[in-house]
């Protein structure tokens, strides 16, 4: 288990004022200005080689996307976005960094700012949030006081940062579709290229970054990148956030060492399944958008982007969601499949028209209503949405609907079995207009 | 993707009070030069929050014209983005989550609870004061299942505690918003496993401290009803409550004393100030704090001196007790309705 002393968020439960003097006697803002003389390239160089991968889900290397951003300017300001939009079903992890270690947040905004030339950075916190983002503002006005950010500051790098907010709509959590609603549209994501590093928010050069790569970026710094990357796994290093929610005895947010393995995770810090090991089903260990695992497979298995990715999953952003054998698969995933439908921006048909289908053919299964052929052609349409959109929201979609085929197909078939011994005394089928 | 509409019946005009002019004139100083579109999510939040919960159609209107955006974009934007309410709500109106994480932990009896108590999906009720929606994730997972009502979270609810909130709220009760368990925050049930041990600073080096007595608190076993197990964990907290005398003194030098005054003819209730009750103001009358004006004069030191010695790990900050007081002070009950919208308890 990770100790103490190696936590980065050590307020993660907000025992502890989140305020300036608070945070700073944990340690933040401490040596900053010593941190920017290390150089834009000495700065990225350290987060390379702390082997840091971008918290967000898709487990990017955070110091390799900085280093896209234009070494000068060609006369456009350069903009820092932090996606604090966090939807992902599963995932509250951002939620304990803003109202509790804003100032980690604050700290790392700036030297990241510094490190891709931007003078200004906005945080852009999901509507919902209200009270997180008054937590956030709070430390951001008293950084301003203590003048740490701002015009003319302690730190040397003149850097102004701002607090905007959405309104919920989940996919403003995908990067282009932030920038857009950044700039005052409706969040429909952007084709790529041209990337947020050539043409982002205003058609400057802008990168957009997780809460917690951002809010990580300052303790690398102050320890070294050898202590970041002498945690964890090969390839995957460092300490995460996981969020453990769902069938277990106590769900809780716990900084842990990457690739801990799935067992100790939840019998150390969540008290272990509801009703004991055996009772334990599948697990989603990476926020909706990736597919779940059966139990046989995922008791020893290491938390982690590689480990995950090898047994068709994904890391995610760690939302481990446990489910036990009182849960109704169909029916679980059924929920998420309409989650998509309410969240699709309705931008590209495939994933408009198809994550409602899913959903509609999906809420049917669950009372076995179907036929078993339409599995496969429900397999068949996840597939066609797969891939064919804009952004990865068609892909998130698909994904958990494949899962739930792919290792529970039984379960559907078991239950078609069942209505059709029995069916409904009403009568046949009855046929649903698509919206 | 779902299509939403405006409201049927709209109102005929829209006019901005003096906070949303405010709050719309610095909002727009936010973004660079000709960039004004980027703070119409916020304007029209700021524009909801005075329209009782609501975005109307001449709200709209006028949001497009304080930005210089063609009306459609504005209207664009507030049927896209499901937090924008485009028809009139209760005074609080419940967002509850129903996705996944939320259902397998029992959201779909919240569900029930709000039919029963309020109706159907954004029905109001006939006094004004409840609504209510199913809204997707909101990123409170470990603490599920929970609903928002108006700014705040509540969160590990049963339906009696649903059911119980929704009718203190409708007789204007205060409620404690979080976790309605014994959890502060977002820790396991039953008290911190982690993040026990002193070292307040990530720099620290190893100071092996006896870590070890915290996993000694036996967890029940398992299967134990969520219900039963509530109320055990009081006692289990007070490990992490136990580091607080320690911070006090090493903080000691840096906070200050607030100075107190004699008993006064008439003290003021300082029970008025949400967060302070009967215990809190004999304990503040104690160290000569009698009257709103001297709360509301605090300094940062003194704020810090006083969180340390009530051991209140920054809730005075957290509840705002100096504008609270502030408030209270300069115009009694009625500013404080005016500052923070409700009545002080």
């Amino acid at each position: 288990m990770l100790q103490d002393k190696d936590r980065i968020f050590t307020n993660l439960y907000g025992f502890k004022s989140p305020g300036l003097r608070g945070a700073k006697m944990r340690g933040a803002w401490d040596g900053t200005k010593q941190m920017l003389e290390l150089g834009r390239d000495g700065i990225i160089d350290q987060v390379k080689a702390s082997g840091l991968r971008g918290r967000g889900g898709a487990g990017f290397p955070t110091g390799l996307k900085w280093s896209f951003m234009p070494k000068v300017s060609d006369g456009r300001p350069h903009y820092l976005i932090v996606n604090a939009d966090e939807s992902e079903p599963g995932t509250c992890k951002d939620r304990e960094i803003m109202r509790h270690d804003p100032h980690l947040l604050v700290e790392g905004c700036l030297i990241a700012g510094f490190a891709m030339g931007a003078n200004a950075g906005y945080i852009y916190i999901r509507g919902e949030f209200i009270r997180e983002r008054e937590a956030l503002q709070a430390a951001v006005d008293e950084a301003y006081d203590a003048k740490l950010i701002g015009k003319n500051n302690k730190n040397g790098w003149d850097f102004d940062l701002y607090v905007h907010h959405g309104a919920g709509a989940y996919i403003c959590g995908e990067e282009t579709a932030l920038l857009e609603s950044l700039e005052g549209k409706k969040g429909q994501p952007r084709l790529k290229p041209p990337f947020p590093a050539n043409v982002g928010l205003y058609g400057a050069p802008s990168t957009v970054n997780n809460v917690e790569s951002i809010a990580v970026v300052p303790t690398i710094l102050r320890r070294g990148a050898d202590w970041f990357a002498g945690l964890g796994r090969p390839n995957n290093v460092g300490t995460k956030l996981f969020c453990i929610s769902g069938h277990v005895e106590t769900p809780c947010n716990v900084e842990e060492e990457m690739g801990i393995t799935f067992r100790e995770l939840i019998e150390k810090h969540a008290g272990g399944v509801r009703g004991g090991w055996d009772n334990l089903k599948a697990v989603i260990p990476g926020g909706s958008s990736v597919p779940c695992l059966p139990a046989t497979t995922c008791k020893d298995m290491h938390m982690d982007f590689d480990t995950l990715r090898d047994l068709k999953s994904g890391l995610g952003t760690a939302a481990v969601i446990v489910m036990d054998q009182s849960t109704d698969m169909i029916r679980a995933i059924a929920r998420l499949a309409y989650f998509y439908k309410h969240e699709s921006c309705g931008q590209c048909t495939p994933c408009r028209e198809g994550t409602g289908w899913m959903w509609r053919v999906l809420e049917r299964m669950a009372i076995g209503q179907a036929e078993k052929r339409e599995i496969d052609m429900l397999l068949d349409v996840s597939h066609q949405i797969e891939g064919h959109t804009i952004c990865a929201l068609g892909d998130a979609a698909a994904w958990p609907v494949q899962g739930l085929i792919r290792h529970f197909r039984h379960e559907i078939e078991e239950r078609i079995d069942q209505y059709s011994a029995n069916p409904n005394p009403d009568g046949a089928v009855s046929l649903q207009a698509a919206e | 993707m779902s299509a939403r509409r405006l409201a049927e019946i709209q109102p005929d005009n829209f006019s901005p009070n003096r906070e949303t002019t405010a709050f719309a004139k610095a909002s727009v100083k936010k973004y660079p030069e000709g960039k004004q579109a980027s703070a119409v999510i916020p304007l029209l939040w700021r524009v909801q929050e005075q329209n009782a919960g609501w975005v109307s159609e001449p709200a709209i209107r006028w949001t497009a014209e304080f930005l210089d955006m063609p009306y459609i974009r504005v209207y664009e934007i507030a049927t896209f983005y499901t937090m924008f309410n485009l028809q009139p709500v209760g005074k609080f109106h419940v967002q509850l989550c129903g996705t996944t994480p939320c259902m397998l932990r029992g959201s779909e009896e919240l569900k029930t609870v709000c039919r029963k108590v309020i109706g159907n999906q954004m029905d109001v009720t006939s006094d004004g004061k409840l609504s209510w929606i199913e809204v997707e994730c909101l990123g409170a997972c470990v603490n599920a299942p929970m609903v928002q009502i108006n700014k705040d979270y509540y969160e590990d609810l049963t339906p009696e505690i649903l059911e119980q909130i929704l009718a203190d709220l409708r007789s204007g009760k205060e409620v404690k918003p979080g976790p309605q368990n014994s959890r502060h925050r977002s820790e396991p049930l039953g008290g911190a496993l982690t993040l026990l041990s002193d070292t307040s600073s990530s720099r620290a080096k190893a100071k092996p401290q006896a870590k070890a007595k915290a996993p000694a608190k036996a967890k029940p076993v398992a299967k134990a009803k969520p219900a039963t197990k509530a109320k055990a964990p009081a006692a289990a907290t007070k490990p992490a409550k136990a580091k607080a005398p320690a911070a006090t003194a090493a903080t000691a030098a840096k906070t200050k004393k607030p100075r107190g005054v004699k008993a006064p003819k008439v003290p003021d209730d300082l029970k008025m100030i949400s967060g302070v009750g009967p215990k809190l103001e004999g304990t503040l009358n104690g160290l000569g704090i009698y009257k709103f004006a001297q709360v509301a004069k605090w300094t940062k030191a003194e704020i810090d001196w006083v969180d340390d010695y009530l051991s209140f790990k920054g809730r005075i900050e957290r509840d705002d007790w100096i504008k609270q007081a502030g408030a209270l002070a300069k115009g009694g009950v009625d500013e404080y309705v005016r500052v923070f919208g409700k009545k002080p308890r």
